[in-house]
């Protein structure tokens, strides 16, 4: 039976208690509904998670436990010259076997009697039914593959019935529970309960796992590489990773990377502060209802376009477009048609990223600002202030923290941008200060070194969970400090 | 005879309408939120030094006719205000006039206090600063000064001048709001239930306060509390639906009111 047949019984069981629950809960109250604990939708429900729940786990121990112990059974039926090999050809090996005791079930007995035989025939026998195999099998393979096949075939049967019995003895038990003071409802809402807190606790074991997958990796590089060059050295020139070479051979320099992000992210923030900041004060302070009834979902859409379309519009429009320019400027000035502003350059990279950022900047601010209580304003302009006095003497001021807080959530993500660096400001890893040249940032980096054959023993491929590990850092106390100033600055107004 | 009294009756009336000077003129005075009328042809006039409460039940309209004295019903969206309201005989609604002056003039103090989050000193130098009524720092700190004795505030916090003003306690701030309104030297201050906030320590402050104020100024004030009113006020207006039911003397609204309306509010029957 697959196991979609097996889900699709369990769930008509579960149905099937649902309705039992809620009937028997009825004829339990007998007319008179106010005698029961909960209403009767509850008594079924807690009879269909009876049902449910004990079968689900049932069926997801033997998904996660049977490939395990059967695995590990066939393996340790292979000949012992096999065993002694290496771990990797021990794999390929089995999953060889895998290959061949899935072609089996699409044998005819007959077949499977030739290839039990004949190994070498089978190559060609199976490959004919759609199955390739890598290699031609050895005999103690098909041997392994009949009993694989075998075992699978028992586990599922098995499976079947245990998967069957829980549900049904769940559904039986629960059924017989029902009783007018049983406390269903309680009963379920615990249930689901745990269901929320199981989701959100998903959330964030997967953040603790990525974290320690990061540093694992991390510690490996920090193995090879000493972490004081890492953090202080001042050249990128990681080099090419010798195959099966383990040594360090490159540099492996932050600093010039950290430079780069900074001063991209330094020139986004230029752009994206006063205008979003400006774009804000207007929404909130001057805007009618009806225009930003239009303009804040149009602002938050322009949000929501991918990062990587900015950066075409970068590569293809905004940097061509500088270096033009710059050429122009130049020839007006001196003659030389010799365009001082490189296509890919942190002005580009800056700019546009500046632009991606200002629905960022100008949303939360306007968000501030518009939660700015009305009676301070009211008390600014009774005293004859004007709209912009007022803004400027006592709006902004008041929503001030909230702003920085905004503006630091907004600088970890010009920090942690990645499409738009990797198109519009180049892979030269330097250390200058001419906003016209390129500069290259972590997140560049990082890309770079995982595009590519990788091989995961390599500084040069493990230096990216470090950088990885870094920005997760530098933007992590970013937010935190964030959240912590626009949390103590809402409890003001609270 | 008839001739001769008729002319005494009209002398003594002449004298009676003498005495009296008006600060302010609502005449015919409506206003719409919207398409809703919050006022209906309102006529009350504001007596100089003198304080005038307001009455009524709520959502009868006291905030409503009490902002459009100084047009702080223009910072509120689809608020209309219709007829006429004069500031010394000038109709502080004519194109020409500033409204920030007229503010500097009228100042307000609100239900909750409103202090900014700014340090005390800050919070009385903000009106005077706008306006620019001081040119020197020595100038600011007497304006300072005196605008925190006459709020009764000065002893209570003249050695934390720099301390937060939201640090203050409720009744504290609405006495630093009053400092604050003070400081512009306004001829007229409106209060919009300024001690429903507080506690009756802080009350009782408070309306002392206003009655010192009525010497320098002129106050509207609207209240709930009748006690408020009786204790406070010179003038009573009372409101109801929208409507000005009657206004006339405190003392003879609390004994003797005129209408049905008035009586039945003062003694508790709605509201
Ligand atoms: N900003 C506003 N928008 C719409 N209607 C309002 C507004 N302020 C007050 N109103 C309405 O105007 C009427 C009078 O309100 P208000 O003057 O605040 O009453 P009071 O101060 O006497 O309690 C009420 O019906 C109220 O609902
Ligand atoms: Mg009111």
């Amino acid at each position: 039976m697959s196991i979609s047949l097996l889900l699709l019984l369990v769930a008509a069981i579960g149905v099937t208690g649902y309705v039992g629950g809620n009937r028997r809960a009825q004829a339990l109250a007998g007319g008179r509904l106010s005698s029961l604990h909960s209403r009767p939708g509850y008594y079924g429900s807690l009879v269909a998670i009876w049902a449910l729940l004990p079968a689900i786990a049932v069926l997801l121990v033997w998904i996660v436990a049977s490939p395990v112990y059967i695995g590990s059974t066939i393996r340790s039926g292979f000949p012992e010259a096999v065993q002694a090999e290496p771990q990797a050809t021990q794999n390929l090996n089995y999953n060889m076997v895998g290959a061949i005791a899935r072609g089996l079930k699409l044998l005819t007995p007959e077949e499977r009697a030739t290839i039990s035989a004949d190994a070498a025939a089978a190559r060609a026998l199976l490959s004919s039914k759609g199955v390739p195999l890598a290699a031609d099998p050895a005999p103690y393979m098909v041997e392994a593959a009949q009993n694989l096949d075998r075992m699978t075939t028992t586990s599922r049967m098995i499976v079947t019935v245990l998967v069957l019995a829980a549900a049904l003895a769940g559904a039986v038990v629960a059924y017989r529970s029902v009783a007018p003071r049983l406390r269903a409802r309680n009963r379920v809402e615990g249930v689901m309960l745990a269901g929320l807190v199981g989701a959100s606790s998903i959330a964030i074991l997967t953040t603790i796992g990525i974290v320690a997958s990061m540093l694992t990796e991390a510690v490996h590089f920090f193995s090879m590489v000493p972490a004081w060059e890492f953090f202080f050295g001042t050249v990128w020139d990681p080099r090419f990773a010798a195959a099966g070479a383990t040594d360090s051979s490159g540099q492996f320099g932050l600093i010039p990377l950290l430079a780069g992000t900074l001063y991209i992210g330094f020139v986004a923030m230029l752009v994206a502060v006063p205008v979003g900041l400006f774009a804000a004060i207007y929404m909130a302070e001057y805007a009618s209802s009806h225009f930003r009834s239009v303009a804040k979902p149009l602002i938050e859409v322009l949000a929501g376009i991918p990062t990587i379309v900015y950066g075409f519009f970068a590569l293809a429009s905004v940097g061509p477009f500088l270096r033009d320019i710059s050429a122009q400027l130049n020839g007006l000035a001196t003659g030389s048609y010799a365009s001082f502003i490189q296509a890919q350059s942190v002005l580009t990279a800056g700019f546009v990223m500046g632009i991606m950022l200002i629905p960022y900047v100008s949303s939360l601010s306007d968000d501030i600002i518009t939660a700015v209580p009305r009676a301070l304003r009211d008390g600014s302009l009774g005293l004859g202030a004007t709209r912009s006095e007022t803004i400027k003497r006592v709006v902004l001021p008041a929503a001030l923290p909230g702003i920085v807080g905004a503006l630091l959530m907004t600088a970890s993500r010009a920090i942690g941008e990645t499409m738009i660096v990797v198109l519009a400001a180049g892979v030269a890893a330097r250390m200058q200060l001419n906003p016209f040249e390129p500069m290259t940032t972590v997140t560049v980096k990082i890309v770079n070194q995982l595009t590519g054959d990788l091989e995961f023993t390599s500084p040069q491929t493990l230096v990216a969970f470090a950088l990885g590990i870094t920005l997760f850092f530098i933007t992590l106390c970013l937010n935190i400090y964030a959240l912590y100033i626009v949390r103590k600055y809402r409890e003001q107004y609270e | 005879m008839n001739i001769l009294s008729e002319a005494a009756v009209e002398k003594a009336l002449d004298k009676k309408m003498n005495d009296v000077s008006y600060k302010m003129i609502g005449q015919d005075v409506s206003v719409y939120y919207g398409d809703k009328r919050a006022l209906y042809d309102v006529n009350l006039n504001v007596r100089e030094n003198t304080v005038t409460a307001l009455i009524g039940p709520s959502g009868c309209g006291k905030s409503t006719f009490l902002r459009t004295l100084n047009r702080m019903n223009d910072t509120i969206d689809g608020c209309r205000v219709t007829g006429r309201i004069a500031l010394d005989g000038d109709d502080i609604y004519d194109p020409s006039i500033d409204v920030v002056e007229l503010r500097a003039r009228v100042g307000m103090v609100f239900q909750k206090p409103n202090p900014f989050p700014k340090s005390i000193y800050e919070n009385v130098a903000y009106g005077p600063r706008i306006h620019g009524l001081a040119r020197t720092r020595a100038e600011m700190d007497a304006i300072v000064e005196k605008s925190l004795q006459r709020a009764g505030l000065w002893n209570e916090v003249k050695d934390r001048l720099q301390e937060s003003g939201t640090g203050l306690s409720g009744g504290q701030q609405q006495r630093l709001c009053i400092a604050r309104a003070v400081a512009v030297s306004p001829e007229v201050i409106l209060m919009d239930e300024p001690c429903s906030a507080l506690d009756p320590i802080a009350t009782a402050r408070v309306e002392e306060l206003i009655h010192e104020l009525r010497a320098n100024f002129t106050i509207v004030i609207v209240t709930h509390s009748m006690q408020q009113a009786a204790r406070v006020s010179q003038r009573t207006a009372m409101f109801h639906l929208g409507q000005l039911v009657e206004e006339n003397d405190t003392d003879k609204i609390f004994t003797n009111p005129d209408d049905q309306r008035t009586q039945d509010y003062i003694m508790g029957r709605f509201g």
